[in-house]
């Protein structure tokens, strides 16, 4: 007898809640920050905890986002973008390693 | 310590000589040419940083200004493409590139962290320099709109790479042992 969770419903049911991840009524969100002349816009953003934060970055130049507190640090190459899924509440001061005058901050809501 | 003061002297020397303190109005294709030479300039001394030195830190700050200023004279040598201009040598780039020849014999004497140290604290005067004179010189006298907000853009990059050498340069500081 075959067991009935090899049934392609069921495995594709599975595919789908390894894809999705999170339980549906956390309703991840992506956010975008761009990132031109040298200034992250907007400067100050909002998200909650499990949102994916898209930095997208305009500049011929590499930039970073890298937490002061040390939790994050994602490159973000030329004329491409990076990505952060978001995993702690709190407020962040963030700046790019190769330009310290680029400063920004993300408040992180539980 | 003598290379901090070395390298004020030498940021003096660069304000107050004929190089960026002419009083004669700069024409766009001088100034262009000034702003390519600068960072032709910054290569070199990152290129002779990535062969001398063995310090974290400053090599990836060298790797860094070559990566910024290679991306950014390719954006100045495009616009002046676009805008049919052909950079036009000039006393203040001749002086540049001569007090910059200098600067890299000079530096090509020292070694180890002698070398870093002369070398961090040179970016930082150096960068210091170029940015008043693009501040209060080049961008001022710039004519066309794109070279203006080219340059306005480079006066931010090097606005972050002398923040970014006095970080390196206070790391060096405390792995040394301040004076």
């Amino acid at each position: 007898m075959k067991p009935k969770w090899f049934s392609p419903r069921f495995v594709a049911f599975v595919l789908i809640a390894l894809v999705v991840g999170t339980p549906i009524s956390a309703r991840a969100a992506t956010i975008q920050i761009s990132v031109e002349n040298l200034e992250f816009s907007p400067a100050e953003a909002s998200a909650k905890v499990g949102d994916t934060i898209e930095w997208v970055n305009k500049d011929v130049l590499a930039h970073t986002a890298t937490a002061r507190n040390g939790d994050w640090d994602v490159m973000l190459p030329p004329k491409k973008s990076g990505t952060l899924v978001l995993k702690k509440a709190g407020t962040v001061d963030y700046y790019c390693r190769f330009h310290p005058n680029m400063k920004a901050t993300l408040t992180v809501a539980p | 310590m003598f290379t901090r003061l070395s390298a004020a002297i030498a940021a003096i020397a660069l304000l107050t000589s004929p190089a960026l303190a002419q009083g004669a109005k700069l024409t766009d294709p001088q100034i262009a040419h000034i702003a390519y030479t600068a960072g032709v300039i910054d290569i070199a001394a990152a290129k002779q940083a990535l062969a001398k030195s063995t310090n974290k830190d400053v090599k990836a700050f060298a790797e860094d200004m070559v990566r910024d200023h290679e991306a950014v004279n390719k954006q100045a040598l495009d616009l002046v493409k676009k805008l049919n201009v052909t950079p036009q040598d000039n006393d203040t780039s001749k002086t540049l590139s001569k007090n910059a020849a200098d600067k890299l014999a000079e530096l090509g004497k020292l070694n180890g962290a002698a070398f870093d140290k002369a070398y961090v604290a040179n970016e930082v005067a150096y960068h210091k320099a170029v940015n008043n004179a693009l501040e209060t010189q080049l961008i001022p006298s710039a004519s066309n709109g794109e070279l203006k907000s080219l340059l306005q853009t480079g006066l931010k990059i090097f606005q972050g790479h002398q923040q970014h050498a006095e970080q390196v340069l206070a790391t060096l500081d405390q792995s040394v042992g301040r004076k």
